[in-house]
């Protein structure tokens, strides 16, 4: 295989660095606030994968974020496995979930395929509050000590030490970043961005374009699954909010601000979102609404967040 | 063996029967004309060989194989492909991109194949496209802000890209300058030599260059068929197109 966008893998191993390096600079709460944007924006990034560069727009990724939330922490509470053992189960549910999910609701278009990740995705919240006596609703649970921690390859990693949470935060991302590289920068990740340009030319080029978005839509779930598997695993706590559509709506805000269809742009976007959030919510208790009239801003002026304004003037290569 | 056959062949829209039982039989090799007024149905016609639109009656075959029911994006996998009268490209993309998503489908025809071939190779054949219907100098524009004319041979070269069994082109000369229009016809004979050609095309004198056969089209019926000097000759053609000031 040869590498053709070259430049975007050497933009992305230099925020890889930077973003290691920073730990070493930053005051403990900050690198606290870095492992948080660090894991969000792997759900920004996943959902990005659908709603950038495939361009189907979905408001119930809150769903898949709580399936690896749920899947990973409810199988160590209960079960007691080892946190890589929960890892993994939290992904396979993820994966479980949005495939049924996309087999359905790519049956549907536009509007209505808004319409029907938002209800499935409220069927997933009302669940986690129907069930409140295994999934524990609104209080949630919290993990249990021995679930704090994991031996692997001879080390133990303590979930309550600052420097192993963000050193993982940063694995996970890493390898979710370098994923994403290989499948949008190479032949399928064309496929994805024909589909969101021109569907029906893209059938009568000989592609099944069902087939092209169930693989972006399953790809999507599964990746923000992960960021949910990681988040309740890291922070040892699970609950119905992460299921709540103010989740859905920002991991569209993130990808929104950041720059949809562009690989670094989910990062970009919960960076500066989540810092934002943090500051104005210190200030009003308004803050939505402030985030309401950005959003509209940034829809009306940069449609294509930070990044893709970049792309498109200067950066053809950032996508 | 015929390459191509319909039997009885008709769609409707509302009470307009835009193609009206058509047996109609296309062999392999051969670079065929469709003609006919505006409205006769030859947009409908072909849209309905290459399955993007579904027909209200009748059938088709390919290489012998009932196709009638086969989702558009099988028929293209099986050698159909199809240019649009309307252009209808990825405005926001390259020219290379957009024949690359072509060349793509004849390489790498599977979604995770395992053995994948290299972007070069799909950039290549891209390129090599591109060269073959003249816009090798204008693979890194993108295609929305090409010229009317060069966003049509764009279209012809993402049919050529896929290197189908069928070509079928709807009016690709159409907004063409009279040096596109001879190099159209340089492509359409090269490619006609591993191909077969189906065209649609209202310039009178590319038909006769090019058509071996000539088939008339008017009121969704086949008004006549046969070689360019029967058809020029033929008194119902005549009257009911050929006759009609251009
Ligand atoms: N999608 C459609 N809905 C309704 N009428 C249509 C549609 N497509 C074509 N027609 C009608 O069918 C007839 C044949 O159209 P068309 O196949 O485009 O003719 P041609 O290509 O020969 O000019 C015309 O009267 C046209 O208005
Ligand atoms: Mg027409």
């Amino acid at each position: 295989m040869t590498l053709h966008n070259g430049k975007l893998l050497a933009l992305c191993v230099v925020t890889v660095i930077v973003l290691f390096g920073l730990q070493f600079v930053l005051p403990p709460y900050l690198t606290l606030a870095l492992t948080r944007i660090l894991i969000l924006s792997v759900f920004a990034m996943g959902y990005n994968m659908l709603m950038g560069y495939t361009g189907l727009l979905s408001l119930g990724h809150a769903m898949f974020f709580a399936a690896g939330l749920y899947a990973a922490g409810l199988s160590t509470y209960y079960w007691g496995v080892t946190l890589p053992v929960a890892f993994v189960l939290g992904i396979v549910g993820a994966f479980a979930v949005s495939l049924v999910i996309g087999l359905l609701a790519l049956r549907t278009q536009a509007v209505s395929f808004m319409i029907v990740t938002l209800m499935f995705a409220q069927a997933g919240y009302l669940m986690t509050l129907q069930f409140t006596n295994i999934t524990g609703g609104d209080q949630g649970l919290t993990l249990p000590t021995d679930a704090r921690s994991f031996g692997l390859f001879g080390m133990v990693v303590d979930m309550t030490s600052d420097t192993a949470r963000f050193n993982l935060a940063l694995l996970i991302f890493t390898v979710v970043l370098a994923v994403l590289f290989a499948i949008t920068q190479g032949p399928l990740g064309r496929l994805f961005v024909a589909v969101r340009e021109n569907e029906p030319r893209t059938q009568m080029l000989g592609f099944d374009t069902y087939a092209i978005k169930l693989t972006a839509f399953t790809v999507s779930g599964t990746i923000s699954g992960t960021a949910g598997a990681l988040y309740g695993l890291m922070f040892g706590y699970i609950g119905s909010s992460f299921a709540g559509f103010q989740n859905s709506i920002e991991a569209l805000l993130y990808t929104l601000i950041g720059g949809p269809g562009t690989l670094l742009g989910p990062l970009l976007g919960t960076a500066v979102m989540t810092m934002l959030i943090d500051r104005l919510s210190g200030i009003t208790t308004a803050y939505l609404i402030v985030i309401g009239v950005l959003l509209i801003v940034v829809n009306l002026w940069f449609p294509k967040g930070i990044l893709g304004t970049i792309r498109d003037r200067w950066l053809g290569w950032l996508k | 063996m015929t390459l191509l056959r319909t039997k009885g062949l008709s769609r409707h829209f509302d009470g307009l029967k835009a193609v009206d039982g058509v047996d109609f039989a296309l062999d392999p090799g051969e670079i065929r004309a469709i003609i006919g007024p505006n409205g006769a149905g030859k947009s409908t016609f072909v849209s309905l060989l290459s399955g993007r639109i579904k027909p209200s009656a009748g059938q088709v075959f390919f290489e012998d194989r009932d196709v009638t029911g086969m989702p558009a994006h099988k028929r293209v996998r099986m050698g159909i492909a199809y240019t649009f009268q309307i252009t209808n490209i990825y405005g926001a993309m390259t020219v290379l991109e957009n024949i690359a998503i072509a060349a793509q489908n004849r390489l790498r025809p599977h979604l995770f194949s395992r053995k994948p071939v290299s972007e070069v190779e799909i950039a290549r054949a891209a390129t090599k496209a591109a060269q073959e219907v003249g816009l090798g100098d204008l693979l890194y524009e993108t295609a929305g802000t090409l010229a009317y004319g060069h966003q049509r041979l764009l279209e012809v070269a993402m049919g050529l890209a896929l290197q189908p069994k069928l070509l079928i082109l709807d009016e690709p000369t159409q907004g063409l300058s009279d040096s596109e229009i001879e190099n159209f016809q340089e492509v359409v004979r090269r490619v006609a030599q591993s191909a077969t050609v189906l065209l649609i095309e209202h310039n009178m004198d590319v038909v006769m260059a090019l058509a071996d056969r000539i088939t008339v089209l008017d009121n969704g019926r086949v008004l006549a068929e046969g070689s360019p000097g029967e058809i020029v000759h033929n008194d119902a053609v005549q009257a009911a197109y050929l006759g009609a000031p251009a």
